[in-house]
């Protein structure tokens, strides 16, 4: 496999080791392009941030033209949606949304070959059969390469409607495939934003309030203007007082003060001699949309004390009713036991690897900006506003992101970038320091929910209520399991406004939502005396056959694959594994389902995840190998949130500014053995990046307390078990 | 003037004596494999040979490195197939990658001075070097291999 750049144009050292890329290709459909001797270039479209699309969406291409994988180079396509699809990369979304039109766009160009080839030949084409990247005609004994055809067949209109290949006659698709960018990685390449450089490029770092809640009063430069390399230092404004914002407009802070110079280590240290006086920001306003919604954004420096305690006062009122199945207020008052608990979750911090940055550069005619986006679609039209320029003179070029796990969606930091490298009227990079990227984030909200079980006097459960809240979002999915398995069923919920940012963080509200509710399943099986997995399956099975309600977003019998097989693979009633605290939770959510059983072990008072046993069914598995490290990396990264992640705040100032202080999980911490098992079946693909995370948190708390005999409700749980092994 | 070298290649730098190692092998030298994550010597991103020596580049000053060896990601093997880089790529460790350098710049001097790496060798040896995207199973497991090939003299 040889794989090379749309970045090779612009001063990186991209050469593949010994390939000159030929100078002729011929395209066929948006996504395919193919030189007379038979090199197949086939367009990524979505953004990779590590989820492997460069690698995996391809080769849905590359199944359906029939090409020889080998024969095949990848390259990061251009943002062009009219060729190219919606290019966005979140929400799970890439198998989905582009597993029909890949193959369409595979055997489409693989139908022009064919055309091309019967009208050289001047045979039907009728008679031609395909086989890794050539044409053959039987009866004749002629065969070509797709290369030999490609210039006519580029010429073919492209046909609609074209046959798909049967499941069964898959090749390419359902075999591991490499990584293509594999050997760029292990060499250090220039892949991502942050190595993105042109000549003449300038480096800009904001400096921000050191509070949510404060703003730029005023500032003296004279000394950071001083220091070496620096060539200006100026406050901008990132959207105009009547700026209408679209959802991914998101804001931060909006007076920005900007140092811009050659280096980044001068500007880090230009940083320093700044003086600046901050002022209470005040009540402000933002305003959403076409349709001016107004959104208030309280003043107060908020703490994390504090916001625990508006917490509970608000978990007290009442609140906005989401669903309501049967008569839950009659069945809780007739209970013979109810069990309530309440869960607590702090803001989380993405911490991609690669700090936020991006590249830009504005002129008085167009704007190029490059570098880490999961969006490119949605920040095009902002950047058109913002710049006053037509979005045919944005070029948006994609670099490989170092993470985004949803952060990445985001705009501002795009737009910061063009609008600085407008004012200095050059090429800039905006580069953000750990501590910017940690303190000045689009975070994980905060979040709570209590839940209620009522059992009756034969302990069955008769009523579920969860009543969830969150700063400044909930994290409440009122349609989903149980919802539909248990006849007397009430959500509701409620949220409190405040100025800390917050957005998408990998399956956004299912993680903490499946953290709850998997925890709270495990209790109430447990009061009802069954078995975890055993109390799931019933409740899958009513839902399934009797279910209440309406909507329920769920498919009971997928549901209840994951959970026999994780039954079944983990040796969950196999005597032998009760050497670990087995913890089980399962989970849907972005079209995919998972179930976990972790293997906990308390070394030095510590606990660690020994090994995981994890069943996915998320339809074909595209490029099993890669889905299997995905779900490893989910697996690992929810281990590490739930143990020991999380941000707070204090008088609206982030405590932890960088790693010494937000405690990520390290090498030996993480699971030796992950082992994960697919359900085996022939629907169309959906994704992984997310659905694997969210059950994690559930299991980790469930097998903490067969270790402990305690109960976590609070995350991270590191911390609880911390306090409850001093008290 | 500073004369640094990296990768057995002298470069003359005319910059501030203070400046870590990172940023000079990134802004000044264009060497962009080294990677810019903490600044604080806590994830181990930047992580280059010094001397031989695993050494965050993020915290090592410029003047301090002359006259020393250093070796990043670039220079670790000519056509990237040093037994670590034939380990990762068979066992398809990265997601992002982002981090990968590091990590393999890290896991090279505990395999060049221990043939046979118990898993606590492992740990300790990794203990600094942070993989958001969660590829510490795979990067354990790679550098078993990697260990093995070097046994069978790959």
């Amino acid at each position: 496999m040889i794989s090379f750049s749309a970045l090779a144009k612009l001063n990186l050292d991209d050469k593949v080791s010994g390939l000159d890329l030929p100078d002729q290709w011929y395209e066929l459909t948006g996504y395919i392009k193919i030189t007379p001797d038979n090199i197949i270039k086939i367009l990524n479209p979505n953004p990779e941030f590590g989820q492997n699309v460069m690698t995996s969406l391809p080769m849905i291409v590359a199944e359906e033209l029939e090409a020889d994988w080998k024969q095949v180079v990848v390259e990061m396509g251009p943002h062009d949606s009219v060729k190219l699809g919606p290019q966005f990369t979140g929400g799970s979304n890439s198998m989905r949304m582009y597993w029909k039109p890949l193959r369409e766009a595979g055997a489409a160009a693989r139908n022009m070959l064919m055309e091309a080839a019967a009208q050289t030949w001047s045979v039907p084409v009728e008679e031609l059969t395909t086989k890794s990247g050539k044409i053959y005609h039987e009866k004749s004994g002629k065969s070509g390469t797709y290369g030999s055809f490609a210039s006519k067949a580029s010429s073919i209109p492209i046909p609609k409607g074209v046959k798909l290949k049967d499941v069964k006659d898959f090749k390419v698709v359902r075999s591991s495939k490499k990584n293509v960018e594999g050997l760029k990685i292990v060499t250090g390449k220039p892949l991502f934003g942050l190595d993105y450089k042109v000549e003449g490029m300038l480096i800009a770092m904001i400096e921000h309030p050191p509070a949510f809640g404060m703003k730029l009063k005023s500032f003296d430069a004279s000394e950071a203007l001083k220091m070496p390399g620096i060539k200006d230092v100026f406050s901008q404004k990132l959207y105009e007082d009547d700026f209408e914002q679209g959802g991914f407009d998101t804001r931060t802070f909006n007076d920005l003060l900007v140092v811009v110079g050659n280096t980044t280590w001068e500007v880090m240290k230009a940083r320093k001699k700044l003086k600046v006086q901050w002022e209470p920001a005040g009540e402000t306003k933002n305003i959403m949309g076409t349709q001016k919604r107004e959104v208030i954004v309280p003043g107060e420096l908020e703490s994390t004390s504090t916001q625990l305690e508006k917490m509970k006062e608000y978990a007290k009122k009442p609140a906005q009713q989401l669903r309501k199945d049967g008569d839950p207020e009659t069945a809780f008052k007739n209970a013979a036991k109810i069990i309530e608990r309440t869960y607590n979750a702090p803001f989380l911090a993405h911490n991609c690897m690669e700090p936020m940055n991006f590249f830009a550069h504005v002129t008085d005619e167009k704007a190029l900006v490059a570098g880490p986006l999961q969006a490119p679609g949605w920040s095009e039209p902002t950047l058109a506003k913002l710049l006053n320029l037509p979005a045919d003179k944005i070029e948006i070029q994609m670099t490989r992101m170092g993470g985004g796990f949803g952060v990445r969606a985001y705009g501002h930091y795009i737009y910061e970038a063009a609008l600085i490298s407008k004012k200095v009227k050059a090429p800039v990079k905006l580069v953000y320091s750990r501590e910017d990227d940690m303190t000045y984030g689009i975070y994980r909200p905060m979040y709570t929910a209590t839940y209620r079980a009522a059992l009756d006097a034969n302990k069955n459960l008769i009523a579920f209520h969860v009543k969830g809240g969150g700063i400044p979002e909930h994290a409440v999915h009122a349609n989903r399991f149980p919802a539909g398995a248990i006849d007397n069923y009430l959500a509701e919920s409620w949220q409190i406004p405040s100025n800390i940012t917050i957005g998408a963080f990998r399956a956004p509200r299912s993680n903490f939502a499946a953290a709850a509710e998997q925890s709270f399943l495990d209790e109430v099986a447990e009061a009802m005396g069954k078995d975890p997995i055993d109390l799931r399956l019933e409740l899958l099975k009513r839902a399934k056959e009797n279910p209440v309600g309406k909507n329920n977003d769920y498919n009971a019998d997928r549901y209840a694959e994951v959970l026999k097989l994780v039954k079944e693979k983990s040796g969950w009633n196999n005597p032998e594994n009760k050497k670990y605290s087995r913890g089980v939770a399962a989970y849907f959510c972005h079209n995919s389902y998972a179930a976990h059983v972790v293997d906990m072990i308390m070394r030095d008072g510590q606990p660690y995840v020994e090994r995981v046993t994890s069943a996915v069914d998320c339809g074909i598995v595209i490029n099993p190998d890669a889905a299997i490290n995905m779900i490893q990396g989910a697996v690992v990264d929810g281990i590490g949130n739930a143990l020991y992640g999380g941000l707070t705040h204090k008088d609206g100032a982030a405590e932890q500014n960088n790693f010494h202080r937000y405690r990520m999980i390290r090498f030996h911490e993480a699971p030796k053995k992950i082992d994960v098992h697919f359900v085996k079946n022939d629907l169309d693909p959906t994704g992984l990046g997310e659905p694997p995370f969210p059950p994690v948190f559930g299991a980790v708390a469930n097998a903490l307390y067969k270790n402990t005999g305690t109960r976590f409700y609070e995350q991270p749980y590191i911390l609880q078990l911390n306090k409850t092994s001093r008290a | 003037m500073i004369t640094l070298n990296v990768n057995n290649k002298n470069y003359n730098v005319d910059v501030d004596p203070e400046t870590p190692l990172l940023w000079v092998l990134r802004d000044t030298l264009g060497l962009a494999g080294t990677k810019y994550g903490c600044g604080i010597a806590q994830c181990g991103a930047c992580t280059v040979h010094l001397n031989g020596q695993a050494a965050r580049s993020c915290v090592t000053r410029v003047s301090s490195v002359a006259g020393k060896k250093v070796v990043t990601i670039e220079g670790l093997s000519e056509k990237g197939e040093h037994p670590l880089q034939k380990a990762w790529i068979e066992l398809d460790v990265p997601q992002c990658g982002y981090c990968q350098g590091g990590q393999i710049m890290s896991a090279a001097v505990l395999i060049r001075e221990n043939k046979n790496p118990t898993e606590k060798d492992i740990d300790n040896a990794m203990a600094g070097n942070i993989c958001r995207c969660g590829t510490y199973l795979r990067i354990r497991k790679a550098i078993q291999l990697a260990a093995e090939i070097q046994r069978k003299g790959g």
